[in-house]
């Protein structure tokens, strides 16, 4: 029970409240959850059914000490995990320096993925480089899965003449088609539902080819996750759909998006195999994605997945977490930190060291900052150059129609 | 050619597509096996297959959704929202979504969507089966507008719609589906023997953003579109004096150069629609008339429109521009 000591009735309505406040004392119920816990069904057969316990309880396959087991184990390379870690690594400390640049006017805004990182890396490591990628803001580490160059990400963000979206969108709202990671959006949860028509769409041409899609915990409350589930259903396409419950909408609590329950149950209904999976154990998600994909592969349909994670930074550069929430909660997380608890596997079965590590953020560091200084020479949000006014009168529509040609003119750039 | 009833020009217009683009798919509500509660898409499902045409839950911004999403991935998806009416809980998609996907992305994604939906009054539809929201829509920078009001120009431009590489909002006034609507709900005439109703059956296109002159004159220019087009030409009759009547067709990009050369040569201007007149489409033609025409102009531009309320049920025949309306501020256009 949280929020208020009644439940509706004649006592008026609930309205739930975060279980911690500023000042108070952060908490999270130990899990109780390890990697012996779940078996792993046959992907090419499994129906919702044989994933109820997968939705109740919570997939893992690292433990709090670093090794990794269970019928969940990927089996990866240790070169595979080492690249992994890398990846993570190259995020956060991107996420760092943007974050840095945010604050001197380089940019606007800014979204950092902190705590987050696994989830972008590891799920488009499992997945084949043609899938479609149709994120959040919050998964800009699929990029560098797929090759982006930093330099690229940088100049998009701080709205420079090489923005390849010619500064129409704020920072974080990346396109890279290349990469097959599909323009992001503002609106939250849009891209849920639409996903699916980009996996129903792969699905009418025939092509081996799925889409994985996320949503937080916050806009699964958005009609878009409803649509996107039930059409799912309905239409069976290759396609993965990712709840990232980071506990965290801004400053509402999960629980505003959700009366009880938690987020995987509820495709069960929908007759579609629900997974819920440890956020923070890039194991666990790559062998989830893993699985989903041979479903997508094997033409059964539809995969949905709770990614059980939490939102460690601000929602935004805009925003101060600590209004609202004790300012060390992240810490306590039960999870951990994705980054940590790779890191700590792979110096466990002796593949890598706590100085090969800081050898690793060292030379990280080095290539956000070669990446950052690259890109200023394009220019920047409060200096420019910016892209030419002109920008703003095309690509409206295929051809310019003569009322926006009109238009460019009296502005006469 | 052949004579057909809207219904079935558009029909033939989908037909025709269907059958030479494999990436043209048609979906929404009743539209598969049953055909469409109009009978838009009679017999498409059984001879194209369900695969290329296909019922959807009732879910309108699911649908918009999905379609995006095939677009975006190299389809050429063709909605169906049942009544304009219903087309709000898409409008998010519509509106954030499709109209901006191209720009947003530096042109890297686009996504040609054409939803077509049923709009108008005129069959004791209600505030529910019976609203024009085109102006909802004209206000959006990155998506088209387009009504028909003919067989012939139904099926011409609703081909021109699917092959844009634009997404298109494109209204079928569901008044005229069967017959041209002359404002007098006693006489109810047919498609047949209608200069309109000759249709080609194989594929022709008429393009986005021409209007089209249906009737000549020179004492006042009346503009109108969808079923106002034929309740505008009796009011025309009925006033005695000659006037062009431009049927404009594409609402976005709408032909200003029709309408401001029929205006600069009659001096006068009637603009006729059945939505409402506060921000309907007729006050940005009429403020672009005036910014043109202002010194042809001999009288003041006139607007005849649905009123500012919801639309009625038994009294829509008081609601819906009449050809008395139209007739009254035509010969007030005439006076000194």
């Amino acid at each position: 029970m949280t929020g208020d000591e009644h439940v509706g009735g004649l006592d008026g309505f609930s309205v739930p409240d975060e279980p911690r406040r500023p000042g108070e004392q952060s908490y999270f119920e130990p899990w109780t959850y390890t990697p012996e816990d779940l078996s792993q069904p046959d992907p090419s057969t499994c129906t919702s059914e044989d994933t109820t316990k997968h939705a109740e309880g919570l997939i893992r396959v690292l433990d709090d000490d670093g090794a990794a087991s269970g019928s969940w184990h990927p089996n990866l390379s240790a070169d595979e995990l080492r690249l992994g870690l890398e990846q993570m690594c190259r995020l956060r400390i991107f996420d760092d320096r943007m974050m840095k640049m945010q604050r001197t006017g380089k940019l606007s805004f800014y979204m950092r993925s902190l705590g987050e990182e696994a989830i972008a890396i590891s799920q488009t490591m499992a997945l084949q480089d043609h899938d479609w990628l149709f994120p959040t803001y919050r998964q800009p580490g699929c990029q560098f899965v797929r090759g982006r160059s930093m330099v690229s990400m940088i100049n998009h963000c701080i709205g420079n003449v090489e923005d390849n979206v010619k500064g129409r969108q704020m920072p974080v709202h990346y396109t890279y088609k290349d990469g097959h990671f599909i323009s992001i959006s503002s609106p939250v949860g849009t891209q849920f539902s639409q996903a699916v028509g980009v996996a129903m769409a792969s699905a009418y041409k025939g092509e081996d080819q799925a889409t994985i899609t996320w949503i937080g915990d916050g806009a699964s409350a958005e009609g878009d996750y409803h649509y996107a589930v039930n059409f799912a259903s309905v239409f069976k396409p290759p396609i993965i759909l990712c709840v990232v419950n980071n506990q965290w909408a801004i400053s509402t609590h999960k629980n505003f998006a959700s009366g009880g329950g938690n987020f995987a149950t509820r495709a069960l209904p929908y007759d579609i195999p629900s997974l819920r999976v440890d956020g923070n154990d890039f194991l666990a998600l790559y062998s989830v994605t893993k699985w989903a994909r041979k479903r997508a592969s094997a033409g059964m349909g539809a995969t949905h997945i709770e990614i059980l994670t939490y939102r460690a930074g601000a929602h935004s550069s805009s925003d101060d977490a600590s209004r609202y929430r004790p300012a060390d909660e992240h810490e306590h997380w039960p999870g951990g930190d994705p980054i940590e608890r790779l890191k700590d596997h792979l110096i466990l079965i002796e593949e890598w060291s706590e100085e090969k590590h800081s050898d690793l953020e060292k030379k990280l560091d080095e290539e956000v900052v070669a990446a950052y200084k690259e890109a200023v020479t394009h220019g920047d949000l409060a200096n420019g150059p910016w892209p030419p006014a002109s920008t703003i009168f095309t690509e409206v529509y295929e051809e310019v129609p003569w009322h926006i040609q009109e238009q460019r003119e009296e502005l006469g750039k | 050619m052949t004579e057909m009833n809207m219904i079935q020009s558009l029909n033939s217009a989908l037909d025709n597509l269907l059958e030479s683009d494999p990436n043209v798919l048609i979906f929404g509500e009743d539209v598969g096996y049953f055909g469409g509660v109009f009978r838009v898409t009679d017999g498409l499902q059984e001879k194209h297959g369900s695969k290329r045409v296909f019922d959807t839950p009732l879910a309108e911004g699911g649908i918009a959704a999905i379609a995006f999403g095939m677009g975006l991935n190299g389809l050429r998806p063709v909605m169906e929202i049942q009544f304009a009416d219903y087309i709000f809980p898409a409008y998010d998609q519509i509106v954030n979504e499709m109209a901006k996907l191209r720009h947003r992305s530096g042109g890297e994604f686009s996504t040609p969507v054409t939803i077509r939906t049923p709009a108008g009054g005129g069959i004791k539809g209600g505030h529910h089966h019976s609203q024009s929201p085109e102006s909802q829509f004209t206000h959006t920078p990155g998506i088209k507008v387009v009504y028909c009001s003919n067989p012939y120009n139904a099926k011409g431009l609703l081909i021109s719609a699917i092959e844009c590489n634009d997404p298109v909002v494109f209204f079928e006034p569901k008044r005229c589906y069967r017959g041209p609507f002359y404002g007098d709900p006693h006489h109810v005439p047919t498609w047949k023997g209608h200069e309109y109703s000759d249709v080609p059956e194989e594929h022709y296109s008429i393009p986005l953003g021409e209007a089209n002159l249906t009737m000549e004159g020179d004492k006042c220019t009346v503009i109108a579109w969808g079923a106002m087009v034929h309740v505008a030409e009796q009011g025309i009759k009925d006033s005695g004096i000659s006037c062009d009547l431009i049927d404009l067709q594409s609402l976005v990009p709408w032909d200003r150069d029709a309408v401001v050369n029929s205006v600069k040569k009659t001096g006068r201007c009637v603009i006729v629609h059945e939505a409402p007149k506060t921000s309907g489409f007729g006050a940005e033609m009429s403020a672009s008339v005036q910014e043109r025409c202002f010194y042809h102009l001999e009288s003041p531009i006139e607007r005849v429109t649905g009123w500012d309320t919801p639309f009625p049920h038994s009294t829509e025949w008081d609601y819906m521009p009449s050809p008395q309306r139209i007739s009254e501020a035509i010969k007030r256009t005439q006076e000194d």
